[in-house]
């Protein structure tokens, strides 16, 4: 491993300060599930990690019907998972964090850490996106808000500046006749990272047989995970039944912007992205008429 | 440079007290500095859960661990997990049902067992599988190993 130091921030204020002054140096320790991994491989480089896990707002979690769900960055994935009011709130939230990694890893990982590692395969972040949550960041110049289709602006590279950090995510609550579901594809059935995933919430009329809103994000199939605005949109005012859905999944598809990996391929990206987007707009749909 | 860090902990119960590099994940403190090698290193990168601990009950990786993250925080690891009257349910039914080879990965298995029948003691075999996911075995398969936890819960139960 290479060398570097560890402080535990004293405040927000101190790990702002912290990594203002590091020129790029410093990093952001929440579980380390990325980061360590990431400095024993040599893949990043650090003068010093700074914990965030004992400040108070990192490690919120605390969901109310009117006001919505607040979540700490590095409250680890397990807490959010356990909590069952949350789980019944946001279940494609709760579908979505239980994806990540194995019993170990989710007893460190963090929202948090999975937003700012940006990966474009993060398991978390198309759930987000469709769930309209916002990131919450503290900066050398105060608080800034910024929804969180636009934090990942490149594979590692997230809109932070210099300086800044992500304390919390707040999600909205969810609207009357709303649900929500993330589906994601890997070759086995745990432990491994997406070759696509695939997030739909859908708010429906009273009766359940219109869309009135939609909203559907994709990971793995771009630099970034991707917020699929158009398909959502196509939705609004729309019957339920098949053939809008299918035409959904069609624009999902269509700006899906895969590359061929180790994997999968683009082709076989591209035709999972309709696919799962369906079949997340049917689970979604079952729960909102459920509920 | 930096500087080694004084940390405070408690380790299988007992208040232990260590110096470690800041950059010395746990479960390098725990083999070379504390002498418990029980705890394995399979593949450093959180994918074999050969180094499983209990981190203040938390089932974790401690290679994905810093060493000085603990301080003020419990520890057990396979160490702690045999009570004072001899071997747990848990680690004699790896035994009656021959359920290691080269033995590696069995204490990451053993911790993980322990802290799933803590929270859950009745579970089914999905359970046991999806629980024991993020541990690997090169050697025995995984069969027998989750026929020992199915078994120790068992055990467990009878002697409730
Ligand atoms: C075996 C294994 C399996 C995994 N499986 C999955 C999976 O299925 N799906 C998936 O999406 N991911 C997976 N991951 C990746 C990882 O676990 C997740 O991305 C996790 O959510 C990262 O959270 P963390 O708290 O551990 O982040 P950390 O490692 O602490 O941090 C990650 C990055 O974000 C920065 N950071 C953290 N918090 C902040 C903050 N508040 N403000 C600014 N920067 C910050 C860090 O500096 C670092 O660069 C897996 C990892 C492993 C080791
Ligand atoms: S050594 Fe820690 S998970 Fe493999
Ligand atoms: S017994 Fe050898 S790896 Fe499991």
């Amino acid at each position: 491993m290479q060398a570097f130091d560890y402080v535990r921030a004293a405040s927000v204020e101190d790990a702002v300060a912290r990594l203002a002054a590091s020129g790029g140096q410093a990093y952001v320790l929440s579980g380390g599930t990325d980061l360590i991994v990431q400095l024993r491989e040599g893949r990043r480089s650090a003068r010093v990690v700074v914990d965030v896990k004992g400040l108070p707002e990192f490690g919120d979690l605390s969901y109310d019907p009117d006001m919505g769900l607040l979540i700490g960055a590095a409250t680890p994935c397990w807490r959010i998972a356990a909590d069952a009011a949350i789980a019944s709130a946001f279940p494609g939230l709760v579908e979505a964090i239980s994806l990540i990694g194995g019993v170990q890893i989710q007893g460190r990982a963090s929202i948090g850490g999975n937003l700012c590692n940006a990966s474009p395969a993060a398991d978390s972040i198309p759930a987000l996106i469709v769930h309209a949550a916002v990131c919450e960041i503290a900066g050398p110049s105060g608080r800034r808000s910024l929804p969180v289709e636009e934090f990942c602006i490149a594979p590692g590279r997230t809109a932070l500046q210099p300086g800044e950090l992500l304390v919390r995510v707040f999600v909205p609550p969810p609207a009357q006749h709303s649900g929500a579901a993330y589906l994601r594809f890997i070759p086995r059935n745990e432990m491994d990272i997406a070759v696509v995933g695939a997030g739909a919430a859908v708010t429906l009329d009273s009766h359940g047989e219109r869309f009135v809103a939609a909203r559907i994000a994709l990971g793995a199939v771009a630099p970034t995970p991707l917020y699929v605005a158009e398909a959502g949109a196509a939705l609004a005012g729309q019957p339920v039944s098949p053939d809008t859905i299918a035409e959904a999944a069609r624009l999902a598809r269509e700006a899906a912007r895969p590359i061929d990996d180790l994997r999968g391929t683009a082709a076989q990206r591209r035709h999972l992205s309709g696919v799962l987007v369906r079949r997340a707009l049917e689970r979604a749909v079952e729960r909102a008429r459920a509920r | 440079m930096t500087s080694r860090v004084r940390v405070e902990a408690q380790i299988n119960g007992d208040p232990v007290e260590f110096l470690c590099e800041p950059y010395q994940s746990l479960l390098e403190v725990l083999r070379d500095v504390l002498g418990l090698t029980g705890t394995k290193e399979g593949c450093s990168n959180g994918n074999c859960g050969a180094c499983n601990v209990l981190l203040d009950g938390v089932l974790v990786n401690s290679c994905l661990v810093l060493a000085p993250e603990v301080h003020g925080h419990e520890v057990t690891t396979i160490e702690g997990i045999a009570g004072s009257d001899g071997l747990h349910p848990i680690q004699r039914a790896f035994l009656d049902h021959a359920a290691l080879q080269c033995g590696i990965c069995t204490p990451g298995f053993i911790v993980a067992a322990r802290a799933l029948l803590d929270r859950t003691p009745h579970p089914t075999e999905q359970q046991v599988r999806h629980w024991l996911a993020g541990n690997l075995c090169r050697c025995t398969g995984y069969d027998k190993i989750v026929r020992a936890v199915l078994a120790a819960a068992d055990t467990m139960e009878t002697a409730r």
